[in-house]
């Protein structure tokens, strides 16, 4: 294994929870809602991605388990938030709190045994080209699944009716209404799609990038995600870049440590920071393509007249 | 209907408890032991050894004790209110478990002269607290001995928290043990600037591993960095506590923070009534440091980890026994001496070989 | 069956006092349950959760300490976060300014006047708010959009502490721990009392007043009402964006560098990595429990203090983990935002036969 094939697999085993975590937010916001909640959701689908997995020993159905968990937490906050109307912004740091502490609950028996680990999935042939083989073909299924789902995201939101109706809703609320869409009802599904995609994310991280359950494991994550989908622009293909950048500029910091160059690692952390900054001023420069994406009606809440 | 009548019928009768629990709760002939703690207990690193000592009290006094523990006080303002709340609860011996706790620990004693307090890692003491800490470094000088022994490419590779004394004391110790069978060992550090995070460990062993190092160690708290150089077929030591379930076909040893025998001498001497200040810095001798079973080595590489096990337990040899040299050429301890004991708990210098610059 | 919620025609004054107490009867019901599936007691848990720290003096004196942080901060964020101005990097600012604060005792070390501790904190809101300043230049001048640039100037904010303290700042005697010296003398907040409530929680009562003012009173306020509800009647109004982006932002952000610099001159005593336990981020919650108005803020943050407290002397006192406090002030925080609810709506239960109708009638 090659210097630079190591550090580019590395990079997308850093990036793909970022990912997967912020396309379910992306969708969830191009609805129109808000979830701050996105680190509670994973940290749950991290521990019981984890707990299925090591009771039954299959990581799949951990997967599941871990999408379970994720959507368990989404659906709380759909009812807050939808069904009751309460204040988003609130409500999903309210999430954040108690998916931290329930899942330290769920998680009290996990801690200190190494768990199953999701096996890579070679595609024949593909996988033994050298080098673009091993990172291209050679990855574990939730890799290839936050690849799919940029695509899928993208298509959906674009071309298809059910992603015009997403759409209008996140922005313009009261006329979607008056067109006769049901608006709670786009939004609990989009809700539930973003607690399924941040318990993924969470299980990828207790099943593939590390193999275990710690307590907090998210390390603040899911607060990065969130940001990348302000930096994406709502666009889930700039979404993906966004992810992989982190990822490159974070893993490129450690690299560039090793190296022992005397930077003060403090600086290296702090660059993929700077650095999704800077690329968002960039970014934000064409006012006219941030306002059409922007979902205009994101936070708000929304009560049918009748 | 039935059911509320019946929630109506449990309150009732938990309400008829209370006064009970209130009542019984000052059981005055106990020796209250108070613990706070800077992680959750299930990091399985730092804070879950020191509760591994706090549950040896328990098991050791049985009735004779109570104790209590905070888990995730945040270094700073909220430390000193767990410590004092504690004191306030009739706590007698209370251990302070992370440095960050030093000055909370001694305002509150000031404030509870009779209450003993004990705070790890710090080097400030009064009349009624007491400082120790474990001579980490021990462990570190025979991992490094055995680190260059295994490894191919001469070059290991070290996943460090934060440039203070104690992780740059164990990357000094592990190089001189390197360097005592390979001279021209090669060590590349990475900085996480956390204690504990998963993802960022892991991602440090692999661009570690990525760059040609066959061994890894760390210092930060998580099974991460061992788990993942265990995947890879990489050597590696684990960290607090035996990790050989994350890597069973790599892990080569651990240093393990054994707290238990400290903490239990140390409330033995307050229901003696024999509790002094001061400062204990206890070694392998003093069982404070364990060394995990050395495992996935060949015999000489065990026999040899063995005998500079003993050697440093009989005390006929110091890691930090000159001749040392520091990077920048100057000697930190002539042939004979050992480096003072002021600069052994300050250490902001590399050894000579270390190819990083420390920080500042 | 459907639960609806009916809009009342205006705010019910009824529900305005009972959402809180209603409230609490559910976390009550809730926590007891929870308590009780963890093999304990439930009325003395909840005793010890929301009584015992209201019952002696010290604690009390707790509760406002860790109050006063997030009282001046929420008031800030309630003030930005009306203007639809959304700043969630208040822990970067409180950083910057405890930094900013910090400057005079460390390199000044022996400077000990009355106006010693009136520079302070006067560094430490500018501080905060010139770290502010950056997502509002931003904004400004390029769009950028200001949760992402304040959430991620945070962790930058914490690296820089990180550094200083551990490089320039740390105290030359403290055998290279990252720590600066200690603050003394009129370095210090002065303490009210015996314990270690400081004058901090002064100030935020001092901060909730003043905000009200502006935002009851003064043109100000109105404009940044009018921006935050009805940014084009603003735009009509002859009212500018940019001015009230740089006004709250900068407000907030100074808010939370005197939060800041209180607390390193006041609990702490001195500059460590850790200065904050969140308190930037909780005040998110304490502006919003708030309802964005400064005096509910105020109780808002004594409130979420009583449940930090509370939850620590739950895991002394019957060594309830703290992941249970945590659960169970997640569980508080639902409850409170879903009685609010009430205030400005009727729930009704609708038999679900209506339906059909309703989407006729839309289509």
């Amino acid at each position: 294994m090659g210097g630079t094939e190591a550090i580019i697999l590395t990079i997308i085993t850093a990036s793909t929870p970022l990912l997967l975590a912020a396309i379910g937010e992306l969708v969830t916001e191009r609805s129109g809602v808000l979830n701050l909640g996105v680190e509670g959701m994973m940290v749950m689908g991290a521990v019981c991605g984890f707990g299925a997995a090591y009771t039954t020993g299959s990581p799949y159905l951990g997967i599941l388990a871990g999408i379970a968990g994720g959507m368990f937490m989404a659906f709380m906050f759909a009812v807050m938030t939808q069904t009751l109307a309460t204040n988003q912004v609130a409500t999903g740091l309210a999430l954040t709190l108690l998916g931290l502490g329930l899942s330290g609950l769920i998680g009290e028996s996990f801690v200190g045994l190494p768990g199953a680990k999701l096996e890579q999935i070679s595609i024949p042939f593909l996988s033994t080209i050298p080098f673009i083989g091993p990172i291209l073909f050679g990855q574990d299924i939730l890799v290839y699944i936050s690849i799919a789902l940029v695509f899928a995201t993208t298509y959906v939101l674009f071309k298809t009716r059910v992603g015009l109706i997403i759409r209008s809703v996140g922005d313009n609320h009261n006329s979607a209404h008056a067109l006769g869409y049901n608006v709670i009802a786009v939004r609990y599904a989009c809700i539930l799609f973003g607690g399924a995609c941040s318990g993924l994310s969470g299980a990828y991280l207790s099943l593939a990038y590390t193999p275990q359950w710690i307590e907090n494991m998210t390390a603040g994550r899911g607060w990065i995600a969130l940001a990348l989908v302000v930096f994406s622009t709502w666009l889930p293909k700039r979404l993906a870049i966004g992810a992989y950048l982190f990822g490159a500029v974070w893993i490129m910091g450690l690299y560039v440590q090793a190296q022992g160059f005397g930077i003060p690692s403090q600086f290296l952390s702090s660059l993929p920071y700077l650095v999704t900054i800077i690329a968002l001023v960039i970014i934000s420069g064409n006012k006219t393509l941030t306002r059409v994406n922007t979902p205009a009606c994101i936070g708000q809440t929304f009560v049918p007249d009748r | 209907m039935k059911k509320w009548l019946g929630f109506a019928a449990a309150i009732a009768l938990s309400l008829a408890i209370v006064p009970t629990v209130i009542g019984s709760a000052s059981a005055a002939d106990k020796l209250k032991v108070g613990f706070i703690y800077v992680g959750p207990v299930g990091d399985h690193g730092w804070t879950y050894q020191h509760d591994q000592g706090r549950l040896a009290v328990e098991n050791k006094f049985g009735d004779q004790v109570e104790t209590t523990f905070v888990e995730k006080v945040a270094e700073g303002p909220d430390a000193e209110r767990a410590i004092e709340r504690l004191a306030r609860k009739g706590a007698k011996l209370i251990f302070t478990t992370s440095f960050g706790y030093m000055e909370p620990t001694l305002k509150v004693a000031s404030r509870f002269p009779d209450v003993k307090f004990e705070h790890a890692t710090g080097y400030k003491q009064a009349d009624n607290v007491a400082t120790y800490s474990s001579r980490f470094y021990e462990g570190r000088y025979i991992i490094g001995q055995i680190a260059a022994k295994m490894s191919k490419t001469g070059v290991a590779g070290y996943i460090g928290s934060f440039p203070i004394p104690e992780v740059v004391r164990g990357i000094n110790a592990f190089m001189l043990g390197a360097q005592s069978v390979n001279p021209d060992f090669k060590l590349k550090i990475v900085w996480v600037n956390s204690w504990f995070d998963p993802g960022k460990e892991a991602d440090a062993a692999k661009v570690l591993i990525g760059q040609g190092a066959d061994i890894i160690s760390q210092h930060t708290d998580s099974t991460a960095p061992l788990q993942i150089a265990g995947e890879n077929g990489v050597y590696a030591f684990g960290q607090a506590s035996d990790m050989i379930a994350f890597a069973p076909k790599t892990q080569l040893t651990s240093i393990v923070d054994d707290w238990s025998s400290y903490y239990i001498t140390r409330t033995q001497a307050v229901i003696d009534g024999t509790w002094k200040s001061g400062d204990t810095w206890g070694g392998i001798k003093d069982l404070m440091v364990g060394m995990a079973p050395y495992t996935n080595m060949p015999a000489d590489v065990k026999a040899e980890a063995e005998a500079t096990t003993a050697k440093i337990v009989s005390g006929e040899f110091h890691p930090f026994q000159g001749p040392i040299t520091k990077q920048d050429g100057s000697v930190a301890a002539k042939e004979g001496e050992t480096v003072a004991i002021g600069d052994m708990l300050g250490m902001n210098w590399y050894v000579k070989g270390i190819d990083d610059q420390l920080p500042n | 069956m459907k639960l609806v919620l009916d809009k009342r025609s205006e705010h019910s004054e009824l529900m305005t006092l009972m959402s809180p107490v209603l409230a609490i009867v559910l976390t009550v019901i809730t926590g007891a349950i929870i308590f009780a599936v963890q093999g304990l007691n439930p009325f003395s848990a909840l005793f010890v959760y929301f009584v015992e720290p209201l019952t002696s003096l010290w604690s009390i004196e707790e509760v406002l300490v860790k109050a006063a942080p997030l009282i001046l901060i929420g008031a800030g964020l309630s003030v930005c976060y009306m203007a639809n101005v959304w700043n969630i990097g208040a822990e970067g600012q409180l950083t910057m300014g405890a930094l900013a604060g910090s400057f005079v005792p460390i390199v000044f070390s022996s400077w000990q006047s009355p106006l010693t501790l009136v520079v302070m904190l006067i560094m430490g809101a500018l501080g905060g708010a010139a770290f502010a300043a950056i997502p509002a230049f931003l904004k400004n001048r390029f769009n950028a959009n200001e949760i992402l640039t304040s959430l991620m100037l945070v962790y930058i904010a914490q690296l820089i502490l990180d550094w200083v303290v551990r490089g320039p700042w740390r105290d030359p005697k403290g055998f290279n721990f990252p720590q600066s010296i200690s603050f003394e003398g009129w370095q210090l907040m002065p303490t009210l009392g015996e314990g270690r409530v400081h004058i901090g929680i002064i100030l935020a009562v001092i901060a909730v007043v003043i905000l009200t003012i502006l935002m009851s009173r003064t043109l100000k306020g109105f404009e940044i009402l009018v921006i935050g509800n009805a940014p084009r009647a603003g735009r009509f109004a002859g009212f500018s964006r940019k001015k009230i982006v740089w006004f709250t932002l900068l407000l907030s952000g100074g808010l939370a560098g005197l939060a800041g610099i209180g607390e390193v001159a006041g609990p702490s005593g001195q500059l460590q990595t850790a200065i904050s336990p969140g308190y930037g981020f909780t005040a998110i919650i304490v502006a919003f429990l708030g309802r964005l108005n400064p005096i509910g803020v105020l109780f808002a943050g004594v409130m979420l203090a009583i449940t930090y407290i509370g939850g620590e002397a739950a895991q002394i006192d019957l060594g309830v983990s703290d992941k249970t406090a945590q659960v169970f002030q997640g569980v508080l925080l639902f409850f409170i935002l879903a009685c609010d609810t009430l205030i400005l709506y009727r729930i009704k239960l609708l038999a679900s036969k209506i339906k059909p109708q309703q989407h006729v009638a839309a289509e």
